[in-house]
């Protein structure tokens, strides 16, 4: 049924990190394992959450629907469930999910006998998720300073936050991460583009070999990192755009709060020429 | 497990020189000795050169070189040519277009006349780069999907600065040339046209970049992690699926309860990185010319209330 081909070999006992072998099945296509459950409640309760959020709002137009955090009076503590509580609540769930997410592909990479860096990787997007709704607004003494659930009041929300700061593109550490997402979608289109180039040829031609990959780039832009380095290449530059995405917004707040283009004022105040 | 991880090469094989796959009768041959740098080893492949060049190559290089040029005097002399000046301003410094009182009309070199000569010169260089990949994969036998996605990237490039333009009547409404300044341009476009949020196909670029973020990292970690099982040659993986290819398709269809094939993750990877150009230069495309204020349209469809 959902097994391909060449899986039942693979489906074999071993490799959990809690509860021995009591959850170590499948469903369907899906391994369960101890953290399978955890994130199932935790998504299960999280989605519950947002749909009764909804329905205590006055909508039900997807792009409007929104559940918003507590006013910032609340502070660090726990707001009345319609008055920002469901958003703390979901915020929990949610980190719960994600966290069982990063467990699971621990417990299913040591049950294929892969490395860790899957989990590792996503653990990165999971701690710019942390960075914006835990981390900052715990810095900021307010949960308040969270992002609203929903499509355009997260929109609204970078939005204003960005002109809290006058100009956002001028944080450097912005401009750090905004290079490493386009860096990462060239590097991404280039290394698709080269595999396919390979394997799916000219019209005629045979498959081709991994000498001619090398060729290619070696031909266009005089170096070819090869098969093994463009997936390191690749990695390390989609996390790090994620890793400095969460920090451009950490310092935003805890450590700069005045406009981001005056922050560039010690460059023209060095020593050199001041 | 740590020996498994694969983060760099230890042990490095001191290959021989390998000049490249035979191009046969091209019209012209690679150029450029070829070194080994031990330092790149450790992350890549350790071989440097040679290059292909071409005529369009050694033309696109020189065009690059005019544009980078006219840009740097014109930047220049807007500090009145004081090195150290050049040097405290730098990231202000800008070469703008042309003010919009001249239309498409050729302005003054010192009113923005330079602004267009550096861009032809810049369009110049790209698209001479542009018909060298295909030229490259056709010595080569291989097929033109790299030189496409480039195509897609011009794209955005030509809407920003040429198709744009010549819908809304003006050079002015291209981007500057400069650091600051071209992020300047962003924000107040952004604002003009009553924020780019709201703009659908801005949405859409957005979730493809990001996408291709996530598409990499799962894809680049997958075979790192199953590369003790050679699943890096991905080449041989799609010809004749090995365990490794096996283990990458198997974690993420019990991670997820969906998988790609070898293959198909390079399509994937393919539609998210073009797409994010593609999206992004129709957004920038209709704004001003279709759609004066992002958000009164979405205010419209009942996207805000």
């Amino acid at each position: 049924m959902s097994m391909l081909s060449f899986e039942k070999k693979y489906r074999v006992k071993g490799g959990t990190i809690i509860g021995g072998d009591l959850f170590d099945f499948w469903v369907g296509p899906f391994y369960v394992g101890f953290f399978g459950v955890t994130t199932a409640v935790c998504a299960i309760l999280g989605t519950a959450l947002i749909f009764y959020g909804a329905a205590q709002g006055d909508t039900w137009n997807v792009w409007r629907i929104s559940i918003e955090p507590p006013a910032l009076s609340y502070g660090l503590s726990l707001a009345p469930m319609n008055e920002g509580g469901l958003w703390q609540w979901i915020t929990v769930f949610a980190c719960g999910a994600f966290g069982s997410w990063i467990m699971r592909q621990v417990e299913i990479s040591r049950k294929l006998g892969m490395g860790l860096h899957v989990p590792f990787a996503f653990s990165f997007a999971v701690f710019a998720y942390v960075s914006l709704v835990v981390i900052r607004p715990w810095l900021l003494g307010a949960w308040g300073h969270g992002f609203p659930y929903g499509i355009m009041s997260h929109l609204n929300w970078v939005s204003y936050i960005g002109y809290q700061y006058a100009a956002f593109h001028y944080n450097p550490a912005h401009m750090i991460a905004v290079t490493f997402f386009f860096t990462t979608c060239l590097a991404l289109a280039m290394h698709g583009s080269l595999i396919l180039m390979a394997t799916d040829p000219r019209r005629g031609e045979n498959v081709k070999t991994g000498e001619h990959e090398n060729s290619f780039f070696r031909d266009n832009i005089g170096y070819s990192i090869g098969a093994l380095g463009i997936h390191r290449l690749g990695m390390f530059t989609a996390i790090s755009a994620a890793f400095w995405s969460a920090i451009c917004m950490l310092i935003s707040g805890p450590l700069w709060s005045e406009s981001w283009p005056s922050w560039w004022n010690w460059w023209l105040e060095l020593p050199i020429w001041s | 497990m740590r020996e498994n991880l694969n983060i760099f090469t230890k042990v490095q094989v001191a290959a021989p020189d390998y000049p490249g796959v035979p191009i046969g009768d091209a019209e012209y041959q690679r150029v450029g000795g070829i070194y080994h740098s031990t330092f790149m080893g450790r992350f890549g492949d350790a071989q440097i050169g040679p290059i292909y060049l071409g005529a369009t190559g050694i033309a696109s290089i020189i065009t690059f070189f005019v544009a980078f040029f006219i840009m740097g005097m014109n930047m220049a002399a807007s500090v009145d040519w004081s090195p150290i000046e050049f040097m405290k301003n730098f990231f202000w410094l800008t070469l703008d277009p042309p003010p919009a009182k001249y239309g498409l009309s050729f302005p003054p070199l010192w009113d923005g006349g330079w602004f267009l000569i550096a861009g032809f010169f810049l369009t110049a260089s790209i698209m001479l780069w542009w018909w060298r990949t295909f030229k490259i994969s056709q010595n080569l036998g291989m097929s033109n999907y790299l030189a496409w996605a480039f195509g897609s990237a011009i794209w955005l490039y030509l809407v920003l600065g040429f198709f744009r333009p010549i819908l809304m009547g003006s050079w002015s409404e291209a981007v500057p040339y400069g650091i600051f300044s071209h992020l300047d341009w962003t924000q107040n476009f952004s604002l003009r046209y009553g924020n780019l949020f709201y703009n659908p196909f801005h949405m859409l670029s957005i979730a493809f970049l990001y996408g291709s973020a996530v598409l990499f990292a799962m894809h680049g970690a997958t075979i790192l992690a199953t590369s003790r099982y050679g699943a890096d040659r991905e080449i041989d993986q799609i010809t004749d699926r090995g365990t490794g290819a096996e283990r990458g398709a198997l974690f993420w269809r019990w991670c997820m309860g969906f998988n790609a094939s070898v293959e198909s993750i390079h399509r994937w990877a393919w539609w998210f990185a073009v797409l994010t150009v593609i999206t992004g230069g129709i957004g920038i495309l209709l704004t001003g010319t279709a759609v004066d204020n992002w958000y009164l349209w979405a205010l419209e469809r009942g996207m805000v209330p």
